[in-house]
């Protein structure tokens, strides 16, 4: 099979779904012809011209909130927020507005819009360019949230988010917009709310987001190398969650830790360790671990930023302890 | 007056609607203070000119956003009684299956798409519906209504510049009822309220927003204008809200005095204008006139008690709407 990038993936899953459905706009920052400064969307604006793919000002919430007008009155915007950080503008549009229309109109308004932005620290973009926002948006009732691991689930999440009825919020992480994957030519999509297995394991079960699924998996070579077998479990959606997949993996390991880059404390990963608490406590032969970003805002120095993120090494340490027995929180 | 329709039906039916306005108003009011309504509520009274001056000149297809202060909107863009006081009371026959209330009564029948409880809230939203009517070469206009309170926000001067960028149909219409809450305007908005829209390149407009008939002639102009590509455009209409900022407001010496609510309601108000003309003008006799009033007096009474014993909705509908299918 082929092999593409990240960001042609996500390039090509807008290009097919804006020739499929005449609806369908890109707005944002830089869209057309500077392609974003990460260059996704490059060569767009010359097949859809620039009414269809339209570059805005520096009005985050101006735009986001007309994505959400023309959302309600029958087109399907993608919204193009440059950086994740930049989600704290818009909040008031995204999760008063976008998320709530549905409900509050007892069912009468939709809002099928994108937001596609990023995540992901360790590119040396200091505090205000390197955030993981996604446990702020999966927080919001109404809103969907996608976080594909690879260019084969950029592509497939994205043109399911873009035929979507509702508000879906894609995170890319911005490190992996390089890294190439097989990718089928013919068309596909992935549904939303189903985990993807990527790797069988009975010991201990390994769930992981995003760019945090590579994390795992290096983890898991390193972990089998020990004779412990690690199941990497990617839920490609946290909003919806496929709860079942991931408890199914729990209840046959016994184990778990949980990874995202966002910030550990109130985040991804305690919503999920603690479902899993919740429904599979008499299968656990150890508690489930939280592994996210350190509660600091992500300093710029090298030296400082790159033990803030979860780490191939720090996955195998706490895998370990948790399969030795060991209360690492005893302490 | 200034003359807009010029048919004796039109102005016969812009009448009714704004009775139609105050009397709604009255019975939500008396709902409140009866404790029979949940939560409180903002009256549109007073300002009954300006919603249904500018719904007049709109279509079915034309969209509006509306806000917290949105009954009369909602009435003026063809909403019923009974569905509206079936929101207002919470009850599965609302408009919004009681999951709005009186702050996001919407009415995607009629174009309205929906009342807005964030003040400023709604301005991305109707830009966004004239920039797909823009994409689609749909022919609809969206008029967005909101308070001097909400020429403070910063969102309506990203969407004006973009509005005014890309010539989206879209009309802002500030209704300046002189108080942000509980705060005069003017210690609130420096300068002037239009020359913030002109600074963009939009025509802006000061109007009368007592006098139906400017505001409809107004309109009606932007209107036509504005599906053939002229628009956007901005109006300043100059109105009075003869409650408090809600219904519970009812103490309010410290920022208002009672001699000037007298002063607008005795000197000003809309439909009192308005009927005066009629009769002058020989379109209505004051009996015909006090049949129609007598005839809306009863149909929102009858609402009332409908909505009154109308049904709540199922517990099963909390997390019903959640997500779209």
């Amino acid at each position: 099979m082929r092999e593409i990038t990240l960001s042609q993936a996500v390039n090509e899953a807008i290009a097919e779904e804006m020739r499929r459905d005449p609806t369908v706009f890109l707005m944002g920052e830089d869209v057309a012809e500077a392609g974003t400064p990460f260059k996704v969307l490059s060569g767009l604006v010359e097949e859809f011209g620039t009414e269809r793919v339209l570059d805005t000002p520096i009005s985050e919430p101006g735009f986001v909130g007309m994505a959400v007008g023309a959302a309600m009155t029958g087109a399907r915007p993608i919204v193009d927020l440059m950086f994740g950080d930049f989600i704290y503008l818009v909040m008031d549009q995204l999760c008063n507005q976008a998320a709530k229309q549905h409900y509050m109109s007892g069912g009468k308004l939709t809002v099928p819009m994108v937001l596609r932005t990023n995540m992901g620290a360790t590119r040396r973009s200091a505090a205000q360019h390197s955030q993981s926002l996604q446990a702020l948006v999966a927080h919001i009732p109404g809103l969907k949230v996608a976080m594909p691991s690879s260019a084969y689930e950029a592509k497939g999440l994205m043109k399911t988010a873009i035929r979507d009825n509702n508000p879906v919020v894609i995170f890319e992480d911005k490190l992996m917009y390089q890294d190439k994957a097989p990718v089928p030519e013919e068309e596909y999509l992935i549904p939303f709310g189903e985990a993807h297995i990527k790797r069988a394991g009975s010991d201990i079960t390994l769930i992981a987001t995003s760019s945090m699924v590579q994390v795992a998996e290096t983890a898991a070579e390193m972990l089998g190398r020990e004779g412990i077998g690690a199941e990497v479990i990617d839920p490609r959606t946290i909003v919806p969650l496929d709860e079942a997949a991931l408890l199914e993996s729990v209840r046959k390991t016994s184990r778990a830790i949980v990874i995202d880059e966002g910030h550990q404390s109130y985040g991804v990963t305690a919503e999920i360790a603690s479902r899993l608490n919740e429904k599979a406590f008499y299968h656990l032969d150890a508690p489930v671990l939280r592994m996210g970003a350190m509660d600091v805002p992500v300093p710029f120095s090298p030296a400082l930023e790159d033990i803030t993120v979860p780490t191939p090494e720090g996955v195998v340490e706490n895998a370990r302890k948790l399969c030795a027995g060991e209360m690492i929180h005893a302490a | 007056m200034a003359k807009a329709k010029t048919n004796t039906e039109d102005y016969l039916r812009m009448y009714a609607q704004m009775v139609r306005i105050r009397t709604f108003e009255d019975n939500a009011n008396q709902l409140y203070l009866s404790a029979k309504m949940p939560g409180l509520t903002h009256m549109y009274s007073g300002e009954e000119a300006v919603a249904v001056g500018i719904c007049e000149a709109l279509t079915d297809d034309d969209r509006i956003t509306s806000t917290h202060r949105g009954h009369g909107h909602c009435v003026a863009k063809g909403a019923e009684f009974r569905e509206m006081f079936c929101e207002l009371l919470g009850k599965e026959e609302g408009y919004c299956r009681g999951k709005g209330g009186s702050m996001h009564i919407a009415d995607q029948s009629h174009g309205n798409l929906g009342a807005n409880a964030i003040v400023g809230g709604s301005m991305g939203i109707a830009t966004g519906s004239a920039l797909r009517a823009k994409l689609q070469g749909s022919d609809d206009v969206t008029v967005c209504f909101f308070g001097d309170g909400a020429t403070a926000q910063g969102l309506w001067y990203e969407v004006m510049n973009m509005a005014a960028l890309w010539n989206l149909p879209v009309i802002y219409a500030c209704e300046n009822n002189g108080y942000s809450e509980y705060t005069r305007t003017e210690e609130i908005a420096a300068g002037s309220i239009t020359a913030r829209a002109e600074a963009f390149g939009i025509e802006a407009h000061q109007v009368d927003g007592q006098d139906v008939l400017a505001v409809n002639e107004l309109t009606q102009k932007l209107v036509t204008r504005a599906r053939k590509g002229e628009g956007p455009f901005f109006i300043e209409l100059m109105t009075y809200r003869y409650h408090g900022h809600h219904v519970g407001d009812i103490n309010r010496e410290y920022y208002r005095s009672k001699d000037e609510e007298k002063d607008w309601k005795e000197n000003r108000d809309p439909i009192v204008r308005f009927r005066s003309w009629l009769v002058a003008e020989g379109i209505a006799s004051e009996a015909e006139i006090e049949a129609m009033n007598a005839e809306i007096e009863t149909d929102a009474r009858e609402a009332v008690a409908y909505a009154e014993a109308a049904a709540y909705p199922d517990v099963s509908e909390v997390d019903m709407h959640v997500y779209a299918d």
